[in-house]
């Protein structure tokens, strides 16, 4: 629910009417709905900092904003995954050399009820639950009883990574119970001491446990050194390295004041 | 007297142009639906779509099989329908038949504002009380499924039905009434035979209403069916119903891939549902409806 309203919203944050209109730089932002909200955190902190500027974002998925950089119709691409090898080429021949700026890391952990002994499970385990080979508890060192998957809808940047990491391009099983948002996920959750599903490591509360992947818990440290194995960089792609408006964009959200708003809107710094 | 043509006259052209825009407009998605949607049939075969056991849009190489989909459908319309229908009518006749005027005064209105509820609360009342108490007392799986959904879309038909089946028996004329009481027919008689009978095309048309808001409804069953893929084999599975589907799915569907021409593919079946329920809805009219002159 909340991301289709975030997609049909183009965010448009106005400049400040004291400024003459001739002087107005701005800055037009488009691409994945999962950098989404940290965008729009570090540009209402930006547009605070540099109020002559206009900028516009909207989310409109990853492929869409890298399409848009390429047609030169956006300054910086949001995007949830690294560029493909035929959007470069593409890329290539329209005279754009897109360059890519790890700005977060996004942490999916697998999730069950608060009351569920399970502590840990192998990304093996994780995938056999999920195509449906394991069906009780009791064989990953649980009571005995049937667990109930639930999973994310399969065009969600969320199951991307699920899918990309621990799947491995194995189906989901159609038993699987399918929710369109990650709160519905966390409540679904909380509510169900034989349920498991998976969010982004923002949407941790204390209503659900998070389980520990391959013996390793999942904290900052781990993501950022990759030891926890299921996690992917967020970019911001640019048009050639970045100048002028888009250079100082993009300082700002590597800088430490940027990264304190990535902390906050809940993925994991960069360093 | 050429003042009342020429009012006349504009007053027609005003009301025959506004109601021309509203024919035009559901020509119109009509049009698109078919438009956005026949192209999946480049990627796959009619048979498979609608026959398909496997609803996997974005994998490769994708599976459009929505046979799940149109079970969940039907499953959440029938099960809400078979809780709510016998419901509305005795509701209906409660207050039509029995019930003192000044209590009905209050009740119906109190009926039709229940209709107003929003969706939405329903669904959350789902998955926040219904799906927790369902799960503890029958030790389920997950209490998001088929019956805590078509509880709640009970909740919404009741209404619609209800205040319909009760404007049709309300129809009735009071001359019938008195006629059987006259020749000695009890109250119970009167209900049974002569009222229920003469308002059973009302009452009938009424159900279908219901049904059609059960088959369109989207939140309800988005946020309390669970969202599994799969044909129901007990109540208590969860179901993925098409409009459920369609909302979870749309936004973040290439546009133009074969993903997105299923989702319309998938409004279109959902329309062809709601048409045969209400082309039988005007049928049972057309058929059926007492003459009282």
């Amino acid at each position: 629910m909340k991301k289709s309203i975030t997609l049909l919203t183009t965010v448009i944050l106005m400049l400040s009417l004291l400024n003459n209109i001739a002087e107005a730089s701005s800055l037009i932002i488009k691409g994945s709905t999962t950098v989404l909200p940290i965008a729009q955190a570090v540009i209402e902190s930006y547009v605070a900092l540099y109020p002559d500027i206009k900028c516009s974002l909207s989310g409109e998925g990853s492929g869409n904003g890298i399409k848009a950089l390429i047609d030169g119709t956006c300054d910086i691409a949001n995007s949830s995954r690294f560029i493909e090898v035929e959007e470069a080429e593409m890329a290539f021949k329209k005279g754009a050399y897109p360059v890519p700026f790890g700005v977060a890391i996004d942490a999916i952990i697998p999730i069950v009820h608060p009351e569920n002994p399970v502590d840990n499970l192998t990304l093996e385990q994780l995938r056999d639950i999920y195509i449906g080979k394991i069906t009780n508890w009791k064989e990953v060192g649980g009571p005995d009883k049937g667990i109930a998957v639930i999973t994310r809808d399969t065009s969600s940047g969320t199951f991307e990574i699920w899918d990309e990491k621990v799947m491995k391009g194995a189906k989901v099983t159609p038993r699987a119970q399918i929710m369109a948002s990650s709160g519905a996920i966390v409540q679904a959750v909380s509510q169900n001491r034989l349920a498991i599903s998976y969010i982004g490591i923002g949407y941790m509360n204390k209503y659900v446990k998070g389980l520990k992947v391959e013996d390793v818990e999942v904290t900052p440290e781990t993501v950022r050194t990759g030891e926890f194995p299921i996690s992917r960089y967020l970019f911001m792609f640019t048009r050639g390295w970045p100048q002028g408006e888009t250079l100082r964009f993009i300082n700002f959200i590597l800088s430490d004041e940027g990264q304190k708003i990535v902390e906050r809107t809940g993925f994991v710094t960069i360093r | 007297m050429k003042d009342l043509k020429a009012t006349d006259f504009i007053a027609k052209i005003t009301i025959s142009t506004i109601a021309m825009i509203g024919i035009f407009i559901l020509i119109f998605i009509l049009f698109f639906l078919a438009k956005e949607g026949i192209p999946i049939l480049k990627s796959t075969t009619l048979k498979d779509l609608l026959f398909g056991l496997y609803w996997y849009p974005t994998y490769s190489p994708p599976e459009f099989g929505m046979l799940p989909l149109i079970a969940g459908s039907l499953a959440v319309t029938l099960l809400s329908s078979l809780i709510a229908l016998p419901i509305s009518i005795l509701v209906s006749l409660f207050l039509s038949e029995v019930c003192p005027k000044t209590l009905r005064n209050i009740l119906k209105p109190t009926l039709e504002i229940l209709g107003f509820l929003p969706s939405v609360v329903l669904g959350f009342l789902g998955m926040v009380i219904i799906a927790p108490w369902l799960q503890n007392s029958f030790d389920l799986l997950t209490g998001l499924n088929l019956f805590n959904a078509s509880i709640l879309l009970g909740l919404l038909i009741i209404p619609i039905t209800g205040s319909l089946a009760d404007d049709a028996i309300s129809s009735v004329p009071t001359d019938i009434r008195a006629a059987a009481f006259a020749l000695g027919a009890t109250r119970e008689e009167t209900i049974s035979k002569v009222v229920l009978p003469a308002a059973l095309p009302g009452i009938l048309q009424a159900c279908l209403l219901g049904m059609m808001r059960g088959v369109g409804e989207t939140m309800v069953v988005l946020m309390a069916a669970g969202g599994a893929a799969i044909i129901p084999e007990s109540l208590f599975d969860p179901v993925r119903p098409l409009t459920s589907t369609i909302a979870a799915e749309m936004g973040e569907t290439p546009v133009g891939s074969p993903h997105y021409h299923a989702l319309f593919f998938a409004g279109l079946l959902l329309l062809l549902m709601t048409l045969i329920l209400n082309l039988t809805a005007i049928w049972i009219e057309k058929r059926w409806r007492w003459q009282w002159r």
